[in-house]
């Protein structure tokens, strides 16, 4: 983790990279339904007005038109609230785009709890299931700006639909700069023998705390940050519990359909271990400040330690 | 082509049509008979298409929205010559390019998956305007039902076609007034539909959408207007086959052996009438 860079939101990642994008791409078209100044993707608007469109309140039509962008032989990014990208537009997303593998790119702001006040219409906790289930769509939960600014650049040429999630809180940084490549989706930030923790987005910087404070009570946790949830990375999640025999999962996502059942899944295939999942457990959220709902929920590095110590000492 | 021309193509689609939904066992013969005159005119005279270069970027586009009228769409390109005709027979069975709904990656010539419902203009309108964008000279026909025309993302397209002024754009609604529950006027009435298309500031114009003078004049005329045009066709569902037409149990059910023969038969008989009136004139 980096502590002297300020600390910023991934979904300011996605503005200005997608603005860079524009810069040196003609090809590229953004489409956002009037949240373009909270997705960010106002920044590309204001220099490309001709190659931005925004379609009003009207998502499931975002969608479509992104799909036509693309047949028309653009590359589109679409933009809007998690949960309205993936809930509302779901039909449109699976019939138009993901059944036909065409490459748009649904850039999804305010994941997670963290939207905070505005309460559960507006937090997306299923986006990640939801994205998931569908052939062909790429899942990728950035955890640092860098990391967001990277994703999208290398987003400009992956075949494919892709479904990347960012979010509105400021974001620590854990990448120096941007990295050259997501790789195969999932990267050990800290080795450790005794229990692997496998987080996304926000919660990574928390898994990193966590890890740390289970040292202290002489735990050594392996944080791995999985960027990319689908496809995942199975061979350095099958090394990791392999290495280390459990797993904590660590997600701003329910436990049903997210990272812990992606890597849950890895593990019943390859790597059986016990398992601690760390997410919303198959509730709704509700309004409050965005800590607030983080400490209500469980999504903390306290409540990790916790589930980390319960899965050590439960039996085999 | 001319009109007696393009009407006997229509019949032979007709004939394609009953032939070929009838060998799946399935399918959707009631809108595909419908839209049948529409479809025969934008690809035997509208269109300006390559079927040799499916991907000849100067083409226009010819979307498909009520996706489930598949076999007209499979039928006209077959008799284009985008893939052999034989091929129909083998509509909806495994292994076969021709899906139950049309799939763009697996059948030649079809721009948009397509068959959930409601979906086609907003992709047309995506569409269209990526052409603009690269200065393209085509046109996009998107065909749509009335029935289909019950969903709200059909409106959400069309305002975004007024607000950006899509000019290379023509919407044909297949207005056959039934839809698989009954009448569309009593399942949800949609009409009508010319006003609202004009509300959301497009230029309309309404025909009979059997009548194919009218069908290639609209279609031209449709070339010629500023912003969206819609082409609100009257139609029958069934179109051609006595007892297929206006009845809302052959939307999606195939005909029988015997009742194949006779549809086939009604319909050679009408091209025997198109082409001795056309022998008296």
């Amino acid at each position: 983790m980096n502590s002297e860079l300020k600390p910023r939101a991934t979904r300011e990642a996605y503005g200005e990279a997608l603005l860079e994008l524009g810069k040196r791409h003609g090809d590229v078209v953004a489409l956002d339904a009037d949240l373009s100044g909270s997705t960010m993707s106002k920044l590309f608007a204001a220099e490309f007005p001709e190659r931005f469109f925004n379609v009003g309140v009207a998502e499931a039509n975002m969608m479509n038109m992104a799909a036509g962008f693309v047949i028309g032989g653009k590359i589109a990014y679409a933009s809007t609230f998690a949960v309205f990208a993936t809930g509302r537009a779901f039909d449109q997303v699976r019939q138009s785009i993901a059944q036909p593998n065409l490459p748009v790119r649904v850039v999804a702001s305010h994941g997670g709890l963290t939207v905070g006040e505005d309460g559960c219409t507006h937090q997306s906790v299923e986006d990640i299931g939801l994205m998931r289930l569908l052939p062909n769509m790429r899942v990728i939960v950035p955890a640092d700006f860098n990391q967001t600014y990277a994703a999208v650049m290398e987003s400009y040429d992956k075949p494919g639909p892709m479904y990347i999630r960012t979010g509105r809180p400021l974001t620590p940084f854990l990448y120096d700069e941007p990295p050259a490549s997501l790789g195969k989706g999932a990267d050990v930030l800290r080795e450790g023998t005794d229990i692997s923790i496998f987080a996304c987005g926000i919660m990574v910087v928390k898994a990193l705390e966590a890890a740390e404070e289970l040292k202290k009570r002489d735990i050594s946790a392996e944080v791995v940050n999985v960027s990319v949830l689908k496809p995942i990375d199975v061979d350095t999640v099958a090394a990791s519990l392999a290495k280390t025999g459990r797993a904590v999962t660590a997600e701003e996502h329910s436990i049903i359909g997210g990272l812990g059942d992606a890597v849950a899944e890895v593990a019943a295939e390859y790597c059986p271990v016990r398992m601690g999942r760390l997410g919303i457990k198959d509730v709704f959220g509700k309004s409050g400040k965005p800590d607030q709902l983080l400490e209500e929920f469980h999504l903390t590095a306290e409540h990790m330690v916790g589930l980390a110590e319960h899965v050590l000492a439960s039996g085999k | 082509m001319d009109i007696q021309e393009l009407n006997l193509t229509a019949n032979l689609l007709r004939q394609d049509v009953v032939s070929m939904v009838a060998e799946a066992g399935s399918g959707h013969p009631g809108g595909s008979l419908s839209s049948t005159d529409i479809v025969t005119a934008l690809f035997f005279n509208s269109l300006n298409h390559r079927p040799d270069e499916p991907k000849w970027p100067d083409r226009d586009r010819f979307i498909l929205s009520k996706g489930h009228c598949a076999p007209i769409l499979y039928a006209a390109l077959a008799r284009s010559g985008y893939f052999p005709v034989e091929d129909l027979l083998n509509l909806r069975k495994i292994d076969c390019h021709l899906q139950g709904h049309p799939d763009m990656h697996k059948t030649v010539g079809v721009e948009i998956s397509s068959g959930s419902l409601g979906q086609g203009l907003s992709v047309s309108v995506g569409i269209a305007l990526a052409m603009s964008l690269d200065n393209l000279p085509g046109h996009v026909f998107t065909l749509m039902g009335d029935g289909e025309s019950q969903e709200g993302e059909i409106w959400e397209a069309a305002m975004a076609a007024a607000h950006y002024k899509v000019s290379n754009l023509t919407g044909i609604v297949d207005a056959n007034g039934l839809q698989i529950d009954g009448f569309t006027k009593d399942v949800m009435n949609v009409e009508p539909l010319e006003a609202k298309y004009q509300a959301f500031g497009w230029t309309t114009r309404q025909i009979d959408g059997h009548d194919m003078q009218q069908i290639i004049e609209a279609l031209d005329w449709s070339r010629s207007v500023e912003g969206p045009a819609a082409i609100i066709a009257k139609t029958v569902k069934g179109k051609g086959v006595s007892f297929m037409e206006n009845q809302a149990g052959w939307h999606g059910k195939a005909p029988a052996s015997e009742q194949r023969e006779q549809a086939l038969a009604e319909l050679r008989e009408q091209a025997e009438t198109l082409r001795s009136s056309a022998g008296k004139a």
